[in-house]
């Protein structure tokens, strides 16, 4: 406060290193490089946006169409590029607005930092119009939160919030900034975060665990690896490959480690987990040995607990420590990050070569490709699969684009069958399952990679949960390639309803708007398809096109996604039909 | 695995809404917090969380690694009650009168090594330090007399054991 009465008095005018808290936020952003951020104007964060209004030749602000997208846009954007994403809102419905896409990023471990503005300080806890205690909200699913309420405090609290936001397992932080704070003056100074006190990052690998690690993969008959996520966040991605060509074990990756290690190399047997491939998912309860890499044992991936890879040995890396025995009892846990850990067990792995338990993956293979795969992706039957568009989207872009998936059956067909040459091209929301992930974060994904193709893969429900996003394809000619897979169903719940409740589709038909005439309202070039003749052709069209595209697909309306263990059963009781 | 009481101590640093981010992790597991003490701890500026919880041995590890994670959070450890010396403190308020008239009620104090801190014309409050069913049998004792006001404190415990934070806040 003394700070405004200084700069108002006007008695010192060389001290103009005096700036405003909201000018003082944007060259936190700018000192952390941040070149994208997406947002929602609103009362109580106006003093930031009337300087973003200065900065704009610096610092681009993409207005989201409501906060929700600018937080799904911000993950695309991190996901695909590793930088953490930004996500700027007002105080109340704005920060509120935001808590989904803070929930998705911390239980899928992404660095993003979230700003609201908040009320005055003198009006904190009155009730206040647009006043809510989103620290409150918010603090379960952030991994830090921060409410400022004098402007001298952001610099050294914008830093540790890119610093936590980015270190360590990454996730999401909330800053809240008071209106005050926004205006009020002050000497400002930025020096980055490089440490908090009472926050260790990472654990540093114990050599002890390392060689233990090493000698149950040099003893073991049936060793099976499963990565995920954390070995994209720990760039390890070369350390996997070398680990896996070197000690010759078949390799498979839960949806959020997906694209770390091509499809298409041999030791590559697949995805596990409720819609997974067959072998990967029976045959962890027939190795001797599960290395356990970046990934967190979730439901999902493991089925019922009790009937999980009891028989083997358990090594699971990991930098999280509360990861450790969470789920899944580890017989040797080795923390710390996963380029680094790998890195150390490399040398002390012994080159071997595991035929005869590799073909068991690929005889499990064969069985779902004659039962499952065959039909999905080369379909004899009328109506158009999800399996084959996926498929023709591989053959158009080479297997190079980035795919974007929604949550559903289409999420669940497009990370089975899309084909990955490079990482981080798998962008979905795996933990959550946030329906309206996937078009927002399509924008963010490219904006994070302008060199790559992006494919949005969304079902007709999701589509509608944040079709409102396609302003900002519009408004900035975002190049994104949008396919809907029309079901005219939530498609995965009737799955279950047909499955599991006798068949009562309730509220899971969709009555749909007409998606073309929508997409064109936009001024997005839009083509719908319902017949296979069609397909190829209109694919390499939208994959030729450099513009925004939609492409609405009508496939069959009551495909089932198979393989599939039923919710609470074993890994071994994975279902074929 | 069956349930049983746990002391959970977490060294932290003072700041606000830490208390309601370690709140949500049992909040989350739908744990019951039985008692809950903060206060400084033996190290200048950090601050120590005694927390009970009545719950399995492999909830309370997943929460302590949970409590761990959070940002601001230094050290946490869990303890059975074998591990660790306890107690709580408890005020009774009661009619003055009574003091009086009732040579049993100083029989009580005098029993259960609890102190009269204050006497005034209406009412005086009694002390006490113990364990919980020393201090539930002392108010047993007293309710047929009349209790005013009753309160009893959180828990609060040191282990067996050392706890190194000295150490552990030299390796940030």
């Amino acid at each position: 406060m003394e700070t405004v009465k200084e700069k108002k008095k006007g008695t010192d005018s060389k001290k103009t290193i005096k700036i405003s808290g909201a000018e003082a936020i944007i060259h936190c952003l700018l000192a952390e490089g941040v070149e994208t951020m997406y947002g929602y104007p609103g009362g109580a964060i106006m003093p930031v946006y009337d300087e973003l209004y200065k900065f704009q030749d610096k610092l681009t602000h993409i207005l989201a169409r409501h906060e929700q997208g600018a937080t799904h846009a911000a993950q695309g954007y991190a996901r695909v590029s590793g930088r953490v994403g930004v996500a700027i809102a007002t105080s109340g419905p704005g920060a509120t607005n935001l808590v989904t896409g803070l929930a998705d990023a911390q239980i899928d471990s992404t660095p993003m930092v979230c700003i609201t503005g908040q009320v005055t300080r003198q009006l904190l806890g009155t009730d206040a119009f647009q006043e809510t205690d989103i620290i409150g909200i918010s603090t379960p699913v952030t991994k830090w939160n921060y409410q400022i309420t004098e402007a001298s405090e952001i610099p050294e609290v914008m830093a540790k919030a890119f610093y936590i936001a980015k270190s360590g397992r990454p996730g999401p932080v909330l800053i809240d900034i008071t209106k005050n704070a926004q205006i009020d003056a002050f000497d400002f100074s930025y020096e980055k975060c490089t440490a908090v006190r009472s926050y260790k990052p990472v654990p540093k690998p114990k050599i002890s665990a390392i060689q233990s690690a090493a000698d149950l993969i040099n003893s073991a008959k049936k060793p099976f690896i499963v990565w995920g996520q954390g070995v994209i966040l720990g760039k390890a991605e070369q350390e996997l490959k070398a680990l896996v060509e070197k000690s010759g074990i078949p390799a498979a990756w839960t949806i959020m480690g997906a694209s770390a290690l091509d499809t298409s190399h041999p030791l590559n047997v697949g995805m596990v987990g409720m819609h997974g491939n067959y072998g990967p998912n029976v045959l962890t309860n027939e190795c001797d040995l599960l290395i356990a890499i970046g990934m967190r044992f979730d439901d999902r991936v493991t089925g019922n607990l009790d009937f999980y890879a009891k028989q083997a040995k358990v090594i699971h890396f990991e930098i999280d420590p509360a990861e450790i025995n969470k789920n899944v009892h580890a017989d040797v846990a080795v923390l710390g990050n996963s380029k680094e850990t790998l890195g150390l067990l490399l040398p002390l792995v012994n080159e071997n070569k595991h035929d005869a338990w590799h073909n068991i993956f690929k005889e499990k293979y064969k069985i779902e490709f004659d039962t499952i795969i065959k039909n999905d992706i080369h379909p004899t039957k009328e109506g158009l699969t999800m399996g084959e568009v996926i498929e023709e989207i591989n053959l158009a872009s080479n297997n190079k684009a980035v795919i974007v998936s929604d949550v559903g059956q289409h999420q669940m067909i497009a990370c089975r069958y899309a084909k990955f040459s490079q990482s981080k091209s798998n962008i979905t929301s795996g933990g959550l399952g946030t329906m309206g992930f996937a078009l927002p974060a399509a924008i963010g994904a490219k904006m994070g990679a302008m060199d790559r193709e992006v494919v949005a893969i969304i079902g007709d429900g999701g589509y509608q949960m944040t079709i409102q996003e396609l302003g900002v394809i519009f408004q900035h000619k975002v190049p994104v390639k949008i396919v809907v897979l029309n079901n005219e169903h939530l498609g995965m719940v009737r799955q279950w309803q047909e499955l599991f409740f006798e068949k009562r589709y309730a509220s899971t038909v969709m009555v749909n708007p007409d998606f073309v005439k929508i997409a064109e309202g936009y001024s997005i070039e839009a083509k719908r398809i319902s017949e296979r003749k069609d397909l190829k052709s209109t694919i390499q069209e939208m994959m030729a096109s450099k513009e925004p595209y939609f492409l609405e697909v009508k496939v069959e309306q009551e495909d089932n996604v198979f393989p599939m263990i039923p919710s609470g059963a074993s890994v071994s009781d994975v279902r074929l039909k | 695995m069956e349930n049983q009481w746990f002391t959970i101590s977490v060294y932290s640093e003072n700041n606000v809404g830490l208390l309601n981010r370690i709140s949500g992790i049992f909040l989350k597991r739908h744990i019951n917090i039985e008692s809950l003490n903060v206060s400084k701890s033996e190290i200048d500026d950090v601050s120590k969380f005694t927390i009970v919880a009545y719950t399995t041995e492999k909830w309370v590890h997943n929460i302590v690694g949970q409590i761990e994670k959070q940002i601001e959070v230094i050290k946490a450890y869990y303890h059975t009650d074998d591990e660790t010396i306890y107690q709580e403190s408890v005020l009774f308020k009661i009619a003055s009168g009574l003091l009086f008239d009732e040579r049993q009620i100083q029989n009580i104090i005098k029993d259960n090594n609890a102190q009269i801190v204050t006497v005034s014309r209406d009412f005086f409050v009694i002390a006490k330090s113990g364990r919980r069913n020393e201090i539930d049998e002392m108010h047993d004792q007293l309710k047929p007399y009349g209790i005013m006001q009753f309160v009893r404190s959180g828990r609060i415990s040191v282990t067996k054991d050392e706890m190194k934070i000295s150490a552990i806040l030299k390796e940030f």
